[in-house]
């Protein structure tokens, strides 16, 4: 009923003694500050995470042999049937060689440079990406005769075509633990800034077979199953599972002969732990918040007191308890709201400031991706909300004081 | 015809320390509508307690009180406050306006808590001011007024809610004698508009304007009747008019 009059009361008050004012806030604008850049920090992280996750592929499984007591692993030829067997869920399947050699052209050593044995499969030719989110810039990828017959033949990516080639790689050569490899393909350029060494654009794609030959194994050790979707990826796991231990002849071989994992559960994972960090953040940070609420009480029973009088005067204008409660509870509310729009304005700054030199570096480390530090609408209505109801909540005692003041006394009151 | 205020057998016992004190002390009164009635008496006559009980800002230790025919003497604060905001008005020596706000925003105030719509209240509480001559005035803060303009925002605040009674305390204590004589033409002329005013005073000089005096000695009635009997403000032994005010 005397909403509006409460309000204007609550905002005259505080622009008439502003030092005073700015100090009763300052604990709520710190909280709900501090509240809004953790907020918006982990926001940008999720969307980063988020980001190469996309990029890589949501349906993204990875399978990794340690081997059974026969010294024994399955055959490519074993995945590509399994896949086969299984299309309504899994969708491709290639093998994925981590591959530890020198790579040189003429004098210039790359040792830096992320060497993958792969096979045709790898490149999906009508989306235009690789399994692992790489684009084609120029020539082609590897194909099945390139795996049958171990070609020496490779496709590199932007950082190497200009750094040992000047930009002009097709059809050039560079050595691989002393074997000459042509370049049939160049990848897109994925780093927005600068290209480094060891970056997502330094790295090779050889074929497989050839791959193993230059290690001089038999194995296949690692690879890359595709599902149709991330939510059938989890199903996909299951049935590589059921294989695999069919395979090594035993009930649960996951971690001791195998491992498999998918990226819906990487990023979950990694969701999940950045998610307990910023409960952890934000709960000290309502300690502030806390300590703001301590501050508008304190301040609001002066005010009760330096008012008794008017409050008694009110009164005996047929003001009953709960008009004098709800002025001081809106007084309080209204005290702390303004503490947390100011609270939001300045962790959006200080969030945009940490974010513009932290996301510099992670989009750097992470080859790419771009880190927004920007507050969510549901970070900004939460801290709002929630700082309003500290005020209603701290304001209620001394609004209660208030309430109960005998009107008599209250008159004398000097 | 019933009366507007009667207080029967109206007792009020403070206990201060290990003394009992009865601050009034078996008072009868009644008040009809239409009259302009001065209560008088010195510091500790018992007056300021008798205007609070009669105000429904406090209730008696016994007795009854009914206003309007209404027994109050039972209410609680929220029903005391409904009462206070619907049939009374206030008018206090400090004037005991609110600094921060207007003055209409002021004199608006008992509209307010009666619930009053804010385009009729601000209508209400023009003609009020209107009333004491201070249409003008509206936007400014009380601090801007003199002394007398103030006390005339108060009575502008009194009337704005149509009281049947108006209660008077001291209202010229803090005025000097001119504004002071002003005031209480202003309440003269609001008896002769028909409306009833009980006025509080320890000043036999402006008690004597009003038409009935009721003088109170250590809480009980010595005298009641016509202000223009001599006997009316004959001092009591021992007392002194002018020793103190407004207690």
């Amino acid at each position: 009923m005397n909403f509006g009059q409460s309000f204007r009361l609550a905002i005259k008050s505080l622009t008439t003694s502003k030092m005073r004012a700015l100090l009763t806030m300052l604990g709520i604008i710190i909280g709900v500050g501090a509240v809004i850049v953790i907020l918006s920090l982990g926001n940008g992280l999720t969307g980063m995470v988020q980001q190469q996750v996309d990029k890589l592929g949501i349906n993204m499984i990875q399978a990794q042999f340690f081997g059974g007591t026969a010294d024994m692993l399955p055959d490519p030829e074993d995945m590509y049937d399994l896949v086969e067997a299984n299309a309504d869920i899994l969708t491709g399947v290639s093998p994925y060689l981590g591959v530890n050699a020198v790579v040189r052209h003429g004098s210039d050593k790359f040792d830096r440079t992320s060497l993958y044995g792969v096979s045709e499969i790898m490149y999906n030719a009508s989306t235009g990406y690789t399994i692992d989110g790489e684009q084609l810039a120029k020539g082609r990828f590897i194909s099945y005769m390139d795996v049958e017959r171990r070609e020496n033949i490779c496709i590199i990516g932007a950082y190497l075509e200009q750094e040992a080639f000047d930009g002009d790689a097709l059809g050039k050569q560079l050595s691989i633990d002393g074997r000459p490899l042509t370049v049939v393909g160049v990848l897109k350029r994925n780093a927005e800034l600068e290209m480094l060494p060891g970056s997502q654009d330094d790295q090779i794609y050889i074929p497989y077979t050839t791959a193993l030959e230059i290690m001089g194994s038999r194995w296949v050790n690692l690879y890359i199953f595709t599902s149709t979707s991330g939510e059938t990826a989890d199903a996909g796991k299951r049935i590589i599972e059921a294989y695999l231990n069919d395979f090594f002849r035993t009930d649960d071989g996951m971690w001791n002969y195998f491992y498999i994992t998918t990226m819906a559960e990487q990023a979950n994972q990694i969701n999940a732990m950045m998610g307990v960090a910023m409960g952890v953040l934000v709960a000290i940070a309502a300690i502030s918040l806390l300590v703001g609420g301590i501050g508008i009480m304190n301040i609001m029973l002066v005010s009760v007191t330096e008012r008794t009088r008017e409050i008694g005067v009110r009164k005996s204008l047929g003001a009953k308890r709960r008009d004098i409660r709800s002025q001081f509870v809106i007084e309080a509310g209204t005290t702390s709201a303004i503490g947390g729009i100011l609270g939001i304005g300045f962790g959006w700054m200080l969030a945009k400031g940490i974010g513009a030199v932290l996301g510099g570096m992670l989009s750097e480390n992470m080859g790419g991706g771009v880190f927004d530090a920007t507050p969510t609408m549901g970070a900004i209505l939460l801290s709002f909300s929630v700082s309003v109801g500290i005020g209603i909540l701290f304001g209620y005692l001394p609004a209660n004081k208030a309430a109960k003041l005998n009107p008599i006394d209250a008159l004398r009151y000097d | 015809m019933e009366h507007l205020i009667e207080l029967k057998n109206v007792y009020k016992i403070y206990q201060m320390g290990s003394e009992t004190v009865h601050a009034l002390d078996g008072v009868d009164l009644t008040i009809d509508q239409g009259e302009f009635v001065a209560i008088v008496g010195s510091s500790g006559s018992g007056k300021s307690t008798a205007m609070n009980i009669i105000g429904c800002l406090d209730v008696p230790t016994s007795g009854t009180y009914h206003l309007g025919g209404v027994d109050v003497s039972t209410m609680d604060d929220d029903q005391q406050a409904e009462i206070r905001n619907k049939m009374l008005g206030f008018i206090f020596q400090q004037y005991n306006l609110i600094p921060k706000l207007s003055v209409l925003e002021n004199v608006e105030l008992p509209l307010l808590y009666a619930g009053v719509d804010s385009s009729e209240r601000r209508e209400r509480a023009l003609n009020s001011l209107e009333r004491v001559g201070l249409r003008d005035k509206g936007k400014n803060l009380p601090s801007q007024l003199s002394g007398g303009q103030q006390q005339r925002v108060s009575i502008a605040r009194a009337l704005a809610g149509d009281p049947s009674l108006i209660l008077a305390d001291e209202p010229t204590g803090a005025l000097d004698s001119r504004t002071g004589r002003e005031v209480l033409k202003f309440l003269k002329q609001l008896h002769q508009e028909g409306n009833t005013v009980v006025l509080i005073t320890h000043d036999n000089s402006i008690a004597v304007k009003a038409e009935r005096i009721v003088r109170l000695q250590d809480g009980k009635i010595i005298y009641d009747g016509d202000s223009r009997d001599p006997r009316a403000v004959v001092q009591p032994h021992g007392e002194d008019e002018d020793e103190e005010v407004g207690a």
